[in-house]
């Protein structure tokens, strides 16, 4: 009986330590700080954060809690330094705004960063007046869901990223909204991230940016007005899907900018006036399927050293340029796209064009060796050059054709 | 001059060759529209016949008529009538027939498609902006010639050339001369290069609206301010207005002096 009771009320304790408190901050509650109600929580505890504003910096968080604020309480860091630091596994942060974040030139102070962690969910946060958004470094398994970043970003020198992904693995970045800062997510030296969802849009320079970082998935994404769109580097096994890249203009501005990339899919994306839809170089071994490429300057740019790569069932609409070449080397396939300047006939009625089509035309060449020719575009004399080098191709390379240009344009099923 | 300005007009209105111009813009219109169902696609096509056979038709109209109407002229010379107002009246009756026989030819297919519930209105409405423009450019132009040279031989053949000129050969030279120097800055160069010649300045204006993606992807502080501000659009305008208010300062000039 007695050895009974004992295991019982053994097993009470453990039960009733094990429960999860919840510790509330507020101005008139116990706690009046995140940082003192951080330090005497408990692992697994719930801290509910009230509305209000917290004049508060340098919170670190190492254990594993649950953080919530309720009616989206303020964390104001007065521009003093890094504002969250999760150093924990099991970590949730949840519904807070975070303001001022300290700009450094040293340092890379962020809203929220997460170090060497596991199984963390950082969620509709609201972070305004930022250096860096949300820093994971070396961080596993975890999600960022909703968040809102809104940066103020002028130069690039001063200004961080939205969010940044070191050294992570099998982190999914989904649904966040991004804008007007240097890069909206940033990834380096990060494999199995998932990016799906995320609208970036009006960052200084890309609104995703790929560093070696290998076996990666973006999907469903909006990339809108960014400095120069998206650009994926030095990567392997990349998957780009159903994203949409829209008014990248500029100099230097791509839709999507490839370089070093290999074995990749690039599928269901849509390039809407972009400078450039995509900038190809050094790129090996990539399926681009089912994309529409509409009122782009030039929609495919190839540099150079692309081997192997394949073009197959994209729609070109109304671009300036369909592809441009700069050289007369072509190891890339073509075949069963739609071209809307495809002048062709279809006598035996199966929808494919009975006269190859030729996507590079000799102005393009002419422009990328004098790029102020560009004032020429559609004037009628370039017309009748690029007519006369179709028929017989001096400078471009000759077998760069697609044989089987579609009449019609290929209705893609997803969206 | 208002007088004999409505008289030309009424002349040519009646007259079978601006019902053919109209005919045919109109079928052009349709068939554009019919083949590509597609609104945006049929404005480019559109571009390259504005810049090209709007010049031609109004060039060899406005030689046309000017010799045709040459006796008429000279019964009115006898008239106490300004000599200015006789040929700025005939230049403006042929031009307002001319530009109306385009608009409503273009303007009414587009209509009925439905270019109002698209957003290609702005593209298609600066297009017959352009387009008339042209149109009064190229008849002064041709009427300009049509003054100096009473052979009507010479003349056509002068109006032609001028047509063939400014809308093939000097682009060549253009082409060339930037290929040729292509180690100068040569933004300036080509700037102006574009503004001396009424095609290529129309042509870069509508570029403006339609093709601005690729044109903004050059790296020139100069063509980065015309192109990627009101600037551009502006500077062209007043441009093309220019390029009306020369011949026609011409024409009065001309035609006050010319010995008939």
């Amino acid at each position: 009986m007695k050895f009974l009771v004992f295991i019982l009320s053994l097993f009470l304790f453990s039960f009733n330590y094990g429960t999860a408190n919840t510790i509330e901050v507020c101005g008139s509650c116990n706690y009046k700080t995140i940082k003192t109600a951080i330090e005497e929580a408990s692992a697994n505890d719930t801290i509910l954060i009230q509305k209000g504003i917290y004049q508060e910096y340098n919170i670190h968080i190492t254990k594993p809690l649950t953080i919530i604020g309720k009616g989206l309480p303020v964390i104001d860091g007065e521009d003093q330094g890094e504002i969250i630091t999760i150093e924990a596994d099991n970590v949730t942060v949840d519904g807070l705004k975070i303001i001022n974040v300290g700009t450094s030139y040293t340092t890379d102070f962020a809203a929220v960063r997460v170090v060497k962690s596991e199984n963390f969910l950082i969620k509709n946060l609201e972070l305004e007046k930022l250096f860096f958004g949300i820093y994971l470094e070396k961080a596993k398994n975890g999600k960022v869901i909703n968040n809102t970043i809104k940066g103020d970003a002028v130069e690039e020198f001063n200004s961080g990223n939205g969010v940044q992904l070191w050294y992570c693995n099998d982190v999914e970045v989904i649904g966040n909204n991004i804008k007007n800062v240097r890069d909206g997510i940033y990834l380096e030296f990060s494999d199995g991230i998932l990016i799906k969802d995320n609208l970036s849009q009006n960052n200084l320079r890309y609104g995703l940016h790929f560093m070696f970082s290998n076996e990666d998935t973006y999907e469903n994404n909006i990339f809108e007005n960014n400095g120069a769109g998206v650009a994926v580097m030095f990567s392997k096994f990349i998957t780009m899907k159903g994203n949409i890249f829209r008014k990248n203009w500029g100099t230097a501005s791509f839709g999507l900018l490839l370089k070093e990339i290999n074995d990749s899919e690039i599928t269901n994306n849509k390039f809407e006036e972009n400078t450039v839809g995509i900038n190809i170089e050094g790129s090996n071994r990539i399926n681009y399927t089912d994309n529409d490429f509409r009122n782009n300057g030039w929609a495919v740019k190839v540099r150079g050293a692309c081997y192997a790569n394949i073009f197959e069932k994209n729609n070109f609409f109304n671009n300036s340029f369909d592809i441009s070449y700069n050289s007369k080397l072509n190891d890339n396939s073509f075949d069963r796209n739609y071209w809307s300047s495809y002048t062709g006939y279809d006598l035996n009625k199966d929808g494919i064009g009975d006269v190859p089509y030729r996507p590079v035309k000799l102005f393009s060449y002419i422009v990328n060796r004098t790029p102020e020719t560009i004032i020429l575009l559609r004037s009628l004399f370039i017309d009748i050059i690029d007519f006369s080098e179709k028929v017989s191709p001096v400078f471009t390379p000759d077998n760069l054709m697609d044989e089987h240009p579609l009449l019609k344009p290929v209705s893609h099923d997803i969206h | 001059m208002f007088k004999i300005l409505k008289y030309s007009f009424y002349d040519l209105m009646r007259s079978r060759w601006s019902y053919v111009y109209f005919l045919f813009y109109l079928l052009l219109g349709l068939v554009l529209l019919f083949l590509n169902n597609d609104l945006s696609k049929a404005v480019i096509t559109l571009m390259n016949v504005i810049i090209i056979l709007v010049p031609l038709i109004g060039t060899i109209f406005g030689v046309m008529y000017y010799y045709n109407s040459k006796e008429f002229t000279e019964l009115l010379l006898a008239q106490p009538v300004k000599r200015s107002s006789i040929f700025l009246g005939q230049y403006f009756g042929v031009a307002l027939s001319l530009a109306l026989s385009l608009v409503i030819g273009l303007g009414l297919p587009f209509i009925f498609y439905g270019i109002f519930n698209s957003d290609a209105i702005g593209n298609f409405s600066l297009l017959l902006i352009t387009g008339a423009f042209l149109t009064m450019i190229f008849t002064a132009l041709a009427f300009v010639i049509a003054l100096t040279n009473d052979n009507k031989i010479k003349g056509f053949g002068y109006a032609i050339l001028l047509w063939l000129f400014l809308a093939v050969i000097y682009d060549g030279i253009f082409l060339m001369s930037l290929v040729l120097f292509e180690d100068y800055p040569l933004d300036k160069f080509s700037l102006i290069a574009t503004m001396l010649n009424p095609i290529d300045l129309s042509r870069v204006l509508i570029l403006l609206k339609m093709d601005i993606s690729a044109l903004l992807g050059y790296t020139g502080a100069v063509f980065q301010k015309f192109f990627g501000t009101n600037q551009g659009i502006i500077l062209s305008s007043v441009m093309l207005i220019l390029w009306v208010s020369i011949p026609l300062y011409l024409i009065r000039r001309i035609s006050n002096k010319k010995d008939f």
